[in-house]
Formats: C-alpha cells, structure tokens, sequence
C-alpha cells in the first residue's frame, strides 16, 4: 500500500478504489466536475433556448422530472457499488402503491395509507435482500424476478382498472410545497442525498459498502458481515422506492398497474451516469446529485422546446453513452 | 444423479407436468395442431432467446433486443409500403439488426464499456429512432401488402413458415455452438476470459461477434413480428427484452456467461410461451401471467441454487463463491 498517493483522498473519508491510481485517475476523479459543467452548459443553453425556462414556478416544477427516480438513485447507487443491482424498483412503487390504494377504498387515514406505502417497500425490499443476501442468489435474476413478481400482484389485485380518489391530505407528498415554490419532493430528495451521501462518505457501512463492492472475499476475511450490509442495502433500496411511491401516487392522485413502468432503467441511469461504476467499487452521492440534475434539465428544456418524450430519450441514451465513452476515447487517442 | 442435475432434464419435466396439468382439465390444449399454434406463438421468443443467450454466454448482456426488433419491424413495414419486394426486404432487415448489433459490439469491444450501460443507451436510442422516422403513426394492416403479411403464416409441411423459421435458427445456433471454432470461442470468452486471451482468442472480438448475431436474430424477428401481427408502432415488444433474458435464465444459461445450452435456451422460452398460452384456456385471468411467470424464474434460480450445492468438501468453500 503506498500511502503517498491515498493521503489526500483519506481526508476526504473516501475509500479509493485502485482503479483511480491507474493514468486516467485524475479525470475519473473529477467525474462530478465534468457533470457540473455539463449541468451548467445545459442551464444556460436552456435559458438561451427558452423564455420561460427562468420563470422560478417552472424551474420547481421541472423537479418533479428526476426527484421521484433520483432518491431511489441515492439507496441504488449504494448497492450497485455494493456490486448487486435491483431492477424491481419500478415494481416495488407499483406495489406499495396498489397497496394504499387497498388502504384508501378501505377507507384508512392518510396516516396509515403513508406507513403502508413505507411497510410495503420495506417488505419488497426484505424479501430482495433474503433471496440475494441469504441464499446467494444472484441479485440481477432475483430482481428480474420479483419485478414481474410484484408488478404482477399489482396486476392480479387491479386488473385493467384503477384506484384513484386519494384524500386531499395524502396530495401533499406530491403537489405541496414548502417554502414559497419549492416542492415537498425536492425537499425529501435534498433530505435524501444529504443522508446518503453521509452514509457512504462519512460511516463504516459506507466503507464496508465499498470494500465489498471492490473485493467481496477481502472484506468478508477483514471482519466485514458482507450478507448483513447487501441486506441492510436492498431494504434501503425497498424504502426509498416506497418514499417514491407515495410521492408519485399523491402527485398523479391515481394507481394504476403500470404505474413507474420502465423506471428501473431509468434510476439505473442517473447511477451509471453519476460516475458509479456497473462493476461496483467506486462511485460517490454527489456524482448521482449532478447526474439526476442533468437529466432534469435535460428533459425539462426539451420539454420547453417541445421535443417529444421520445425523442428525449433519444438524448438520454446518447447522453449515457457518450458521457462514458468520451472521456475512454480520449485516452485511446492520447496514448497513440 | 447426474441425470437429475441436468438443468434440461429438469426442465423438460417440468414443461411436461405442465402440459399434463393442463391436459387433465382441458385435453384440447395438448392436440398436435394446438401445440403448433404455442410454438409458432413463442417462436419471437425463442429466435431472441438464442440471440441473448450468445451475448449472455460472453458474460454480455443485451437489453437494446427488444428495441431493435421494434426499429427492423418498422423499417420493413415501411420498405414494404414503398413498393419494395419481400425478397429485398428480408435481408435488409437482417443486415439493419445485425448493423445495430454491431453498434453494441463495437461499443463493448473497442470502448470497454460495461455491455448492460451500452445497451441500455442504445435500447432507448433505437426506439427513439423508430419515432424520428415515422413521427409516432402507425402503419396498420391495410397499409401492408398482402406477400408482407402472408409469408410468415405460409404453411409448409403443416406448419407455418415463421415456426420452421424458429426450428432453422435452433438447429443453426446448435450447429455454430457445437461445431465451429467460434462457437467454443463464446464458451471460452464466459467461462474464462484470461485463459481465453492466451489460447489466442480475441474477447473483444468475439463478444462483437455475439452481439452481431443477436442483433440479425433481432432485425429478422422484427419482420416476422410486424407481418405477423400485421401492425407496427414505437411501442412493439416494449420490455419484451427482460422476457428475452427470463426465458435464458429459467432455461439455465448462467448470467455469470460460460455455460448454457441451446436446449435450456428453448425450453425457457417455451416454458413462458406454454404459461402464457395457457393461462386463458385454463381460465385464469391474463392479468395472472407476469406474477406467475415472476414466480417461475424465483423457482428456476432456487432449484437451480440448489442442484448446484456441493457438500462442504472444500475448506473456505463461501469465500470462493464470493471471489
């Protein structure tokens, strides 16, 4: 171990992974500095583009494009640096939604409609946990697995119909506000990013998280309980999409079955573009903070420029891509 | 003993109890002409399961197969309306999937960007694209020509061309796994990729290769899909690509890439093929499908788990699992 090279990350509190000592590392480093200037290139093309897109009510209602995926992206990028992955999000806020949406007909108070979109969550997330933790199975087919499970329960209690008429208390969660224009749902993804980001940065999980992320058997012989912190992730994982469920059902004040369909990918994508390595074993909260930022602002300003959603995707995908693959094809270029 | 570890055995049991359960209640669903109608139904699946299970043997994993289906489906529908012939529009399609594939291959090769991050860009990117080209309308059967439509449902031998299409490319992909220096290539990739480096073959290279193939199995489904279903849209097959992936897993090709059979990668597709078929005949409702086949892909790693636990012969034998 040299101790040169790691001083000055170690002030940091964060676990270097050996990857960033090869050539390269300094631009790998500064990920979150090239998502800033890609968040605030795409601000002032914005602003450029469109007159509305600095009217403040507009800017907080563009949150509502990325804070829903991002606090999920928060308790995911954990767990892919973890080297798991759960792709049954999408799935898990279907079911906690179904769920309140039994509560709600039921006729329970907003009270118990949210602890039950909580306990749902938590519950998906356990039954994750147990399948990949427990029993070793791995969390990409686990996950494949119970998102058809859980979207087909949904399903099953739905059909082809809806719940809606939710109690105006209950549309808080999605449609209030706090301080003048800014949004409850921002509220709870800066609440969110500021836990997460001490978590991993600043605590012995997050250390441990990382340790097994890079070197599963090296953390399991120094003492790390390598089940116990997957299954303390998936059930952070299952929450968080559970917080996401109430907010989304308050805000679209309805449940549907295919409610927050597609959004595994989508969560994984602010992750992937955050920095966070799919291999697991590097990656950082701030860098997810900027990278749902820049999806956001990406979506919203095409939006004013009324790009179809579609084709927003288009962007994204490119976005992903070429993020990731810029920074590799100027070193290929470089070292000829 | 070892019979019973075979994974295909076990699933060519369980595909058996099936259909007797099913024939218990409803003998018209096990008639040699119903069971060609479930074949020629699972038959996109099964194509694209082959497919996925060559990029999965790399230790790749394509989730832009569904997507390209879609765009080569559109592409042809829209070749077809302009007057071109089928026998032009086939290998066009095959070539534009295979093209796509190529863009996922060179990604993963030349770039080393993990193949999950790759094909999750390119999934949306090519769907996108499908838009960009028709401006989100839909081409519908009246404004397909009818050789278009007719030539998957052409019968030959009692059975339709798009289900002999199928039969072709599990014969093709057993051929090219078994018999060609290629197809030990995708094993020696999965399995090892270091060894596979210094017995001299290229990993890079070989994962384009997969991702190629995948991709004509996907453009040539694609056709079949649109002329089949005598419609075509953005949103054709939309998340068919985790299906795709369910169906090798059930059929016991391991994520981890290495191992896996033809015959796994067919009976998981007809597993969710025959759950999928059955469901209304049997009276269930559809709405039931996603759980149950949820539920059979938990059953298919646990059984699968399992019959791989050896007894505690090796010392630290956890700590290996994990490295």
């Amino acid at each position: 171990m040299s101790t040169t090279e790691e001083t000055p990350m170690r002030a940091t509190g964060r676990q270097i992974p050996d990857r960033l000592t090869r050539p390269g590392a300094r631009l790998l480093k500064s990920w979150e500095a090239l998502l800033l200037i890609v968040a605030v290139a795409i601000f002032i093309l914005n602003s450029l583009a469109s007159p509305y897109f600095l009217d403040p009510w507009n800017l907080s209602d563009a949150t509502f494009n990325f804070t829903e995926k991002a606090m999920i992206a928060f308790a995911m990028a954990m767990l892919i640096i973890a080297g798991e992955i759960d792709l049954s999000v999408g799935a898990i806020i279907a079911l906690a939604s179904t769920v309140m949406g039994v509560a709600m007909t039921e006729g329970a108070s907003t009270f118990v409609i949210v602890l039950l979109g909580l306990g749902t969550g938590l519950a998906c997330g356990a039954f994750n946990g147990i399948l990949v933790a427990r029993f070793g199975l791995p969390s990409i087919v686990v996950t494949i697995g119970t998102m058809s499970l859980f979207r087909g329960i949904s399903y099953i209690v739905l059909g082809d119909g809806a719940f809606t008429g939710y109690p105006p208390s209950f549309a808080w969660f999605g449609q209030g506000y706090v301080f003048w224009v800014i949004t409850v749902e921002l509220v709870i993804f800066a609440i969110a990013a500021l836990i997460f980001g001490v978590l991993l940065h600043r605590t012995n999980f997050g250390r441990a998280v990382y340790a097994i992320g890079n070197n599963a058997t090296a953390a399991r012989f120094s003492g790390i309980r390598v089940e116990r912190v997957k299954f303390i992730l998936f059930l952070l994982t299952g929450l968080l999409s559970g917080i996401a469920a109430i907010c989304l059902t308050s805000r679209l004040g309805s449940t549907r079955p295919s409610i927050a369909t597609g959004f595994e990918l989508e969560v994984v994508t602010i992750v992937v573009l955050g920095g966070v390595s799919i291999l697991g074993g590097a990656g950082s909260i701030p860098g997810v903070v900027l990278a749902a930022f820049v999806m956001g602002l990406v979506t919203f300003g095409l939006g004013l420029l009324n790009v179809p959603g579609i084709v927003m995707s288009i962007i994204v995908g490119a976005l992903l891509i070429g993020v990731i693959a810029l920074p590799r094809l100027w070193f290929m270029l470089r070292r000829r | 003993m070892s019979l019973l570890r075979s994974r295909e055995l076990i699933l060519a049991f369980a595909i058996l109890a099936l259909l007797i359960a099913i024939a218990a209640r409803f003998p018209g669903f096990v008639t040699p002409r119903n069971l060609a109608k479930v074949f020629t139904d699972t038959s996109p699946l099964i194509l694209l399961a082959l497919g996925q299970m060559i990029v999965i043997l790399t230790r790749c994993i394509d989730l832009s197969v569904a997507a390209n289906l879609a765009l080569c489906g559109m592409v042809a529908a829209l070749l077809d309306g302009a007057g071109i012939p089928l026998p032009v529009i086939l290998p066009t399609v095959v070539a534009l999937g295979a093209a796509l594939g190529a863009v996922n291959g060179l990604l993963v090769w030349k770039l080393a960007i993990p193949s999950i991050v790759v094909t999750l860009g390119t999934m949306t990117i090519y769907r996108g694209t499908i838009f960009l080209l028709t401006g989100g309308a839909w081409i519908n059967a009246h404004q397909m020509s009818d050789a278009f439509k007719a030539f998957p449902r052409a019968m030959i031998l009692g059975l339709p061309v798009m289900a002999w299409i199928a039969i072709l490319a599990i014969l093709g992909v057993a051929v090219l796994l078994s018999r060609t220096p290629l197809g030990r290539a995708f094993y020696a990739v999965g399995g090892n990729p270091h060894a596979a480096v210094y017995t001299g073959i290229s990993v890079g290279r070989t994962q384009f290769a997969a991702f190629v193939i995948a991709g004509a199995l996907a453009g040539l489904t694609g056709y079949l899909w649109v002329a089949r279903y005598a419609v075509a849209y953005v949103d054709i097959a939309a998340g068919f690509e985790l299906d795709v992936v369910a169906a090798c897993v059930i059929g016991g090709i391991a994520l981890t890439g290495g191992s896996g059979t033809v015959a796994g990668a067919v009976m998981g597709a007809l597993f969710l093929g025959i759950i999928k078929n059955a469901l209304p005949v049997v009276g269930i409702s559809p709405f039931w499908q996603m759980a149950i086949s949820g539920a059979a892909i938990l059953i298919a790693i646990a059984v699968h788990a399992a019959s791989q636990r050896e007894s505690g012969r090796i010392i630290l034998r956890q700590a290996e699992e994990q490295a």
